[in-house]
C-alpha cells in the first residue's frame, strides 16, 4: 500500500470536511478497498473512515413502511436486522462474501463501489430504493451508471439507503466459483404497482433492469411468463467462469427461480 | 499515529501508520504470530481474529480501525490453565489440522460460529467456513471437529 | 481392536498443540535482527527482450539498501534442473539457463527482473516502481502445439526449438503398435487436457537469508519440503558455497504439495544478498506473487488410444502428450511427464503393448513441476477416462471391464519399466463396492431424479509408484540426485530418544507417527521419542518429503537405525545380565534373558551406555546410530474410488453427493493420519475436477492470478468422504511393509468425478463423451447444450 493518512470522524459533517482534502477517499468496511490498496491500484492521500459515524449506523423501519439502512451498516447487521422487515434483502446481505467479510463490509461502501458482480446493487435497483447522501436523494434508477460508476460526486457520502418493502421479493445468486461474487444474481421485487427485476454479475454495463421480464411479469406473475423471453447475450460478460451465452441463460434461470420463490 | 486496544485481555498500544493492517500490528508490533496471512484478497481466512467479539479478517482491516477495540487472537483461546479449549481440543481429537497454517483462522471462525449457533448442522458449518480455506484436510475433519466441539455425536461420520 | 499406542494406533498429533495455540514457528514468523526486505520487480509481460534497466533513481530512494539486476549475477550459477531426460533419439534434453534475475529476456509474467532491498517492504516497493525498464515485447509462446511447429517463436534463443525433449517409453516399434490397433476389435480414442493447477499451500513462500561475517557462515530460513536438497543445489550449482558453511532451516512449513520441493531463485537471492548487503534479507511472497512465481502443476494435452479384442481384453495402449514445462526447467520438472508419468500408463491393467510419447515444451508461462501426484494423476486421468469411455461405447459395466483386465499375478513386470511387487486390485474393488454401497446407487439416482437432478456414478482405479528408487536405477534414468534417505537415532542417557530424520513434516504428522514406530520397536512410551527435522545443522542428511516417500524411505532408515541401536543395547544388556547376547530379548522396554526372570530396563541400559562403569570393553560407549536407506524398488499403493454427483440440468452445476475411497497402502502406522491424507488428496482432486483452472490468455497474461479467479475448493464444495484402507498387501521390500498415502487421493479422485458427471449426463439422455476439467457449471452446461 502507498502511504496515506487516516481519519475517523464522528459526524457526517466532519466526514464531508475531511473528504474535501485532495485525493481523500471514504473508507467503508474496506473489504474491497483494502485489497485494491494492497495491489497499489489506488493511491489516496487520506482514508476517511465511516465507521465512527453513529448517525450512519443501523436499520430503522420508517413510518411509510420503508426500511432505512445507514450507509455504514455492515452486511451482518443488515442480514440480522432486516430479517423480519425485509427478508429478501436480509437474505441478500447474508450471502455477500463470508461471515468475516460481512462483519466489516458496509452497504454504503458496496453500493458506492458498484462492482458489476456485487449483490447490493441488484437489491437496491430491484427494490427501487433511494440513495440518500449528505447532499441529496438519488433514485436507484438514476444512481448506477455502469461498471464501478455511480452518480455520486467526489466526496459525496452515502449516508443511508431507503428501501420500499415489496409484497414479495427474492434474490437468486449463482456463485462465481472462485470469488463467490455473483456470476449472475437476480433480485426480483413484486410491488402493488409492478414487478422490478434487477440483474447483477451478468452485464458489461453493471447492474441493470430486465425490463422485458418486468413487463411480462406485470401481465402475468408466473414462471411461465418468461417463456420465449431471452436476454441478448451481446452485452453479457464473458470470462473464465462463463460465456456470454451462459450468463444470458443463467439470467433466465435465476429469474424463474426468483419468481417461484415469490409465489 | 498512536493506537491502543485490548488484545486477549491485555491493554496494548503502539505507533502505527495509517496503512498498517491489524494483522501487521498483531504480528509485527505485538509478536503475536499465530495470526497468519495467506492471501491478499480477503479470501483465505488464515488471519481471522475477533474484534469486539466478531470474526473479522485482520489482513483486511486497518489497525487504526481497531483503536479502542477488544481483540481476540488464537494466542488467547486456550483455557486459563493453558489447556486446549473445547474447539481446540476437538480439532486435535478429530485431526482437524495438518500443516496448521489455516488453523488459527479456522479455530477463530469456529468460535464465532458456535457463539451465534451453538449446534450447527453439517451444512451450516460448511457454509459458515466459506471464508476459510484449508488446502490439507479436504475439510472433512474440520467440519467433524466443529460438530464435536458443539457437543454433537460424530461417531457415525466415516473415518477417524 | 484398535491399538492405543505404537504401530497401528491413531495417536493424536502432538504437533497440533502448538498449531492450535498460535505457537507454531513458520518462516514468516522469523525475524532476524537488522533484517532488510526485498521486493522483486517482476515482468508484467510474458516475453520480451530487455534493452535497458536504469536503477539510478531507485537507488537514491529512501531506505534503499541496494538494487540488484541480472548483471549482479553474471558470475553466479543458474537454478539447476535435477533430472536429465534423454530423448527417444538418445540425445540429452535441451537445458537452457535459468538465471536468478532475468538476463537478456523476460520469459513469463512474474519473471524477476530486479530486486530492491530496503529497510521496509513498502520502501522496496516504492523504489521498484522507480526502476526504468525498456523491454521490447516479443510474441508470447503459449499454445504447446503451436510452440512445437517449425519456425515458432523461440522462448530460448539459443535452443534449436521449443521442445525440451521428445521422449518415448514402452514399445519402440511403431509398426508393432500400429498392428495391434489394426487388429483390434474395438478402439477407443480420447483427446483430453489435464488442467494446469497452482498448488496453493496456504502458507506462501518465504526466505530469510543471514550471513555472519565473523565466521563466514550463512543461514537460510525457507519454506521448503527438503532443506538438505536446497542446501546442496544452492551451494553446489548456484552460489558456489561450501556446504559446511551453509545452514538451511525449514521450520514449520504450511503445506507444500510439491511446490516447496524446488530450489527457487528467491532462496538463492536472499542468501547471496545477505552477504552483499551486510544485512539479513527477508522475502515474503504475497499470494498474488505466489501465483506467478510458485511452480505450477499438471498442464498436459494428450491423445490416448485403447485397443480391445473381441472379448474386451485390453491389447494395446498408445498415448501422445504435450507437457508444458513453462519458461524454465524447475528442479524436478523434466522427470514429471516422463518417469513419473509414462511409467504409470499400465495402471492396474495387464495391457501387453503400451507406447507412451511425450513432447515437453517450453512456453512463456511460469515453470511447471511436481504437484501432489506429479505425473501419476496425469497418467491415471488419461487411462481411466479412456477405460470409462470404452465401457460406455461397448455397453459394458465399467467395473466389470476393469476387473476383467486387472493384473492379478505378482510380481508383475509392466511394459513401461516397472515391477509391481504386490497388490490385490479385485480385493480392493470388493472393499469399494461394499463401502460405497454401490448396490444402493439406483435408489439414490431415483431420489435425485425426483428432485429434478441428474445423478451419476463414476468409478476409478489407480496405481501409483511412491518412494522413487533405487538410486542406481534412477541415476541411469537421468536423476542427478540419489533418492535414499537417512535417520539418526540418538538415545539419551535417561532413555529418551531424539530421532533426526531427513524427511520433512509440513502437515504429514511425522512428529507423531515416526515416534510410534520407534517406541513400538523398543516397547517404550511414544512420548519418550522426539523427531527432529527441517534443519541441516541438526540432521545427518535427507532428501526430504515428496512423492509419498517419507515413511517408506526415511521411515525405513529410521527402522534400520533403531535396529542398530537395539543390537548395541542388547550387547550392553547381555553384559549387565551376564548372559549371552543371543539370549537377550527386548519386550515392553525390558531386556530379559530368554527362559529366565532376569531382566534390565531400557533406561538402565541407556544410562549404562553413557555411564559405562560396568560395561563391555569391546563396545563403544554411547548409544547413537545412523542409517541410510536406499529402497530396492518403488512402492505401489493402489485403490478404487467411487464418486456420486448430482448435476443441475438448468445450470450445469455439479455437486459431489458421495465420495468413497478404498485404498491399499500396505501396513499402516497411524490410521487417523492416513485418513486425513486421503481426505486432503480427495479435496484437491475434486478441486482439479470441478474448480481449479490456471489459465493464460494468448498474450501470456495469467487470467487466474488470485483467489478472485482461481477457484479453491471450500468446505461447502465437498462432502464427508468415506475412506476404507482395510485392503492391505504390505510392501514386500521395506521393513515396515508400508507404501505411502500422501498423493493417492489426488491421483484417484479426478477421473472418478469426471466419470460420474458423464454418467449423470448420459443417464439424462445427453450423449456427452468428455468434458475437460475443471467441469465448471459453464462447461457442463455448454456440453449439455451443444
Amino acid at each position: 500500500m502507498y502511504s496515506f493518512d487516516f481519519e475517523k470522524p464522528s459526524t457526517i459533517a466532519d466526514a464531508v470536511a475531511a473528504l474535501g482534502a485532495e485525493d481523500a477517499q471514504a473508507l467503508g468496511g474496506g473489504q474491497t478497498l483494502i485489497p485494491t490498496l494492497k495491489q497499489r491500484l489506488a493511491a489516496p492521500s487520506k482514508l476517511v473512515s465511516m465507521s465512527g459515524i453513529a448517525e450512519m449506523q443501523g436499520v430503522c423501519a420508517e413510518d411509510d413502511g420503508s426500511v432505512s439502512i445507514g450507509g455504514a451498516t455492515t452486511h451482518a447487521t443488515v442480514a440480522l436486522d432486516t430479517a423480519a422487515t425485509y427478508p429478501a434483502l436480509a437474505a441478500l446481505a447474508g450471502q455477500i462474501g463470508d461471515p468475516a467479510v460481512r462483519n466489516r463490509g458496509t452497504i454504503g461502501g458496496s453500493v458506492a463501489n458498484n462492482d458489476p458482480a456485487a449483490c447490493y446493487p441488484a437489491g437496491v435497483l430491484g427494490s427501487g430504493a433511494t440513495i440518500v447522501t449528505n447532499a441529496r436523494q438519488i433514485a436507484a434508477d438514476a444512481f448506477f451508471e455502469g461498471m464501478f460508476t455511480t452518480a455520486l460526486d467526489e466526496g459525496e457520502i452515502i449516508t443511508s439507503i431507503r428501501f420500499p418493502v415489496p409484497q414479495a421479493a427474492s434474490y437468486q445468486k449463482f456463485l462465481q466459483p472462485a470469488s463467490r461474487f455473483a456470476l449472475v444474481g437476480v433480485y426480483l421485487a413484486r410491488f402493488a404497482d409492478g414487478v422490478r427485476v434487477a440483474v447483477t454479475g451478468a452485464s458489461e454495463d453493471g447492474v441493470f433492469r430486465w425490463s422485458e421480464a418486468e413487463e411480462a411479469l406485470d401481465k402475468e406473475f408466473r414462471p411461465d411468463a418468461l417463456m420465449g423471453l431471452r436476454i441478448n447475450p451481446a452485452n453479457m460478460i464473458a470470462d473464465l467462469h462463463g460465456s456470454k451465452e451462459y450468463r444470458a441463460h443463467l439470467v433466465s434461470v435465476m429469474t424463474k427461480r426468483a419468481i417461484e420463490a415469490c409465489m | 499515529m498512536k493506537i491502543s486496544m485490548t488484545v486477549n485481555g491485555k491493554a496494548v498500544s503502539g505507533d502505527v501508520e495509517g496503512r498498517t493492517l491489524l494483522s501487521g500490528f498483531l504480528r509485527e508490533h505485538l509478536s503475536l504470530t499465530g495470526t497468519h496471512v495467506g492471501c491478499d484478497t480477503a479470501q483465505c481466512g488464515a488471519c481471522v481474529v475477533h474484534v469486539n467479539g466478531e470474526a473479522v479478517k485482520s489482513c483486511n482491516m486497518l489497525a487504526a480501525e481497531a483503536d479502542g477495540a477488544d481483540v481476540g487472537t488464537i494466542e488467547g483461546q486456550a483455557n486459563a490453565d493453558g489447556s486446549l479449549n473445547v474447539i481446540q481440543q476437538a480439532f486435535q481429537d478429530h485431526h482437524g489440522l495438518q500443516c496448521g497454517f489455516c488453523t488459527p483462522g479456522m479455530v477463530m471462525s469456529a468460535a464465532a460460529l458456535l457463539k451465534e449457533n451453538p449446534r450447527p448442522t453439517e451444512a451450516e458449518i460448511r457454509k459458515y467456513l466459506e471464508g476459510n480455506l484449508c488446502r490439507c484436510t479436504g475439510y472433512h475433519n474440520i467440519v467433524k471437529a466443529i460438530m464435536a466441539a458443539s457437543g454433537q455425536d460424530v461417531s457415525s461420520i466415516a473415518a477417524e | 481392536m484398535p491399538k492405543d499406542s505404537g504401530i497401528g494406533a491413531s495417536s493424536k498429533r502432538r504437533e497440533d498443540v502448538r498449531f492450535l495455540t498460535g505457537a507454531g514457528n513458520y518462516t514468516d514468523d522469523i525475524n532476524v535482527h537488522g533484517q532488510a526486505y526485498v521486493h522483486f520487480l517482476r515482468s508484467d509481460i510474458a516475453h520480451g527482450r530487455i534493452k535497458s534497466i536504469d536503477t539510478s533513481t531507485a537507488e537514491a530512494m529512501p531506505g534503499v539498501v541496494k538494487v540488484f539486476t541480472g548483471k549482479d549475477f553474471e558470475g553466479v550459477g543458474g537454478m539447476p534442473c535435477g533430472w536429465e531426460v534423454t530423448d527417444k533419439h538418445g540425445a540429452p534434453m535441451q537445458e537452457p539457463p535459468h538465471p536468478i534475475l532475468a538476463q537478456g529476456k523476460v520469459r513469463h509474467v512474474g519473471d524477476p527482473i530486479a530486486a530492491v532491498v530496503a529497510d521496509s517492504l513498502e520502501q522496496a516497493r516504492d523504489a521498484a516502481e522507480a526502476i526504468d525498464l525498456d523491454i521490447e515485447e516479443l510474441p508470447a509462446v503459449i499454445d504447446m502445439k503451436a510452440a512445437a511447429q517449425d519456425g515458432a517463436t523461440l522462448v530460448h534463443d539459443d535452443l534449436k526449438n521449443n521442445i525440451c525433449y521428445d521422449w518415448q517409453l514402452g514399445e519402440t516399434d511403431d509398426a508393432k503398435v500400429d498392428e495391434v490397433f489394426a487388429n483390434a476389435a474395438h478402439v477407443t480414442t480420447l483427446d483430453l487436457v489435464n488442467n494446469r493447477l497452482v498448488a496453493n499451500p496456504m502458507e506462501p513462500r518465504v526466505a530469510v537469508g543471514e550471513y555472519k561475517r565473523g565466521t563466514d557462515e550463512y543461514t537460510l530460513y525457507t519454506t521448503s519440503q527438503n532443506p538438505h536438497v536446497i542446501r546442496l543445489l544452492m551451494c553446489a550449482f548456484v552460489l558456489g558455497l561450501p556446504e559446511h558453511k551453509v545452514r538451511v532451516v525449514a521450520p514449520d512449513v504450511g503445506g507444500g504439495f510439491g511446490t516447496k520441493i524446488f530450489h527457487y531463485a528467491e532462496e538463492a537471492f536472499c542468501t547471496f544478498a545477505a552477504k552483499a548487503c551486510g544485512r539479513p534479507v527477508k522475502w515474503t511472497s504475497s499470494r498474488s506473487e505466489a501465483f506467478m512465481s510458485d511452480a505450477h502443476g499438471r498442464d498436459h494435452v494428450s491423445k490416448i488410444e485403447l485397443a480391445l479384442d473381441a472379448d474386451n481384453n485390453f491389447i494395446g495402449l498408445r498415448t501422445n502428450t504435450f507437457a508444458n514445462l513453462g519458461a524454465y526447467l524447475s528442479t524436478f520438472s523434466s522427470s514429471v511427464p516422463t518417469w513419473l508419468h509414462g511409467t504409470l500408463m499400465a495402471g492396474n491393467y495387464k495391457t501387453p503393448v503400451i507406447q507412451v510419447n511425450v513432447k515437453a515444451m517450453f512456453t512463456n508461462t511460469v515453470p511447471v513441476d511436481a504437484y501432489r501426484g506429479a505425473g501419476r494423476p496425469e497418467a491415471t486421468f488419461q487411462l481411466e477416462r479412456v477405460v470409462d469411455k470404452a465401457a460406455r461405447e461397448l455397453g459394458v459395466d465399467p467395473i466389470a471391464l476393469r476387473r476383467q483386465n486387472f493384473v492379478t499375478q505378482f510380481p508383475y513386470d509392466t511394459p513401461v519399466a516397472l515391477t509391481y511387487d504386490t497388490g490385490d486390485y479385485n480385493g480392493t474393488m470388493d472393499k469399494l463396492e461394499a463401502a460405497a454401497d454401490l448396490a444402493g446407487f439406483a435408489a439414490r439416482r431415483t431420489q435425485s431424479e425426483a428432485k429434478g437432478k441428474l445423478r451419476g456414478l463414476g468409478i476409478n482405479c489407480y496405481i501409483e509408484a511412491c518412494g522413487i528408487a533405487p538410486s542406481n536405477i534412477v541415476g541411469m534414468l537421468g536423476a542427478r540426485a540419489g533418492l535414499y534417505d537417512a535417520a539418526t537415532v540418538r538415545v539419551n542417557a535417561t532413555g529418551s530418544i531424539s530421532v533426526m530424520v531427513g524427511a520433512h513434516s509440513h502437515g504429514q504428522g511425522h512428529e507423531t507417527a515416526f515416534p510410534q514406530v520407534v517406541a513400538d520397536m523398543i516397547g517404550i512410551d511414544e512420548s519418550l521419542v522426539e523427531i527432529v527435522h527441517g534443519d541441516t545443522s541438526k540432521i545427518p542428511f535427507g532428501m526430504g518429503t515428496y512423492g509419498s516417500r517419507s515413511l517408506a524411505v526415511c521411515g525405513s532408515a529410521m527402522v534400520k537405525a533403531t535396529e542398530k541401536v537395539i543390537e548395541k543395547a542388547k550387547k550392553i544388556a547381555a553384559h549387565l545380565l551376564e548372559a549371552s547376547e543371543a539370549d537377550i530379548e527386548l519386550k515392553d522396554g525390558q531386556f530379559s534373558v530368554a527362559g529366565t526372570d532376569k531382566s534390565v530396563a531400557w533406561g538402565d541400559v541407556t544410562l549404562t551406555a553413557y555411564v559405562p562403569h560396568n560395561f563391555p570393553l569391546e563396545v563403544e560407549p554411547g548409544l547413537e546410530e545412523t542409517a541410510f536407506y536406499d529402497p530396492a524398488n518403488f512402492t505401489f499403493p493402489a485403490g478404487a474410488y467411487a464418486c456420486e454427483v448430482e448435476v443441475d440440468p438448468d445450470t450445469g452445476q455439479v455437486s459431489i453427493e458421495k465420495f468413497t475411497a478404498a485404498d491399499d497402502f500396505g501396513n499402516i502406522i497411524n490410521p487417523m493420519i492416513v485418513d486425513g491424507q486421503v481426505h486432503g488428496g480427495i479435496g484437491q482432486g475434486i478441486g482439479q475436477a470441478l474448480l481449479e483452472n490456471c489459465a493464460y490468455d494468448a498474450n501470456g497474461q495469467l487470467l487466474s492470478a488470485s483467489y478472485m479467479d482461481y477457484a479453491m475448493p471450500r468446505a461447502d464444495d465437498v462432502p464427508f468422504y468415506g475412506v476404507d484402507h482395510s485392503s492391505q498387501t504390505p510392501c514386500t521390500h521395506n521393513p515396515l511393509g508400508v507404501k505411502g498415502c500422501g498423493e493417492a487421493g489426488a491421483i484417484g479422485s479426478p477421473p472418478a468425478v469426471v466419470n460420474a458427471v458423464l454418467d449423470a449426463l448420459n443417464s439424462g439422455g445427453k450423449a456427452v463423451d468428455h468434458i475437460d476439467m475443471p467441469m465448471s457449471p459453464s462447461r457442463v452446461w455448454s456440453a449439455m447444450n451443444s
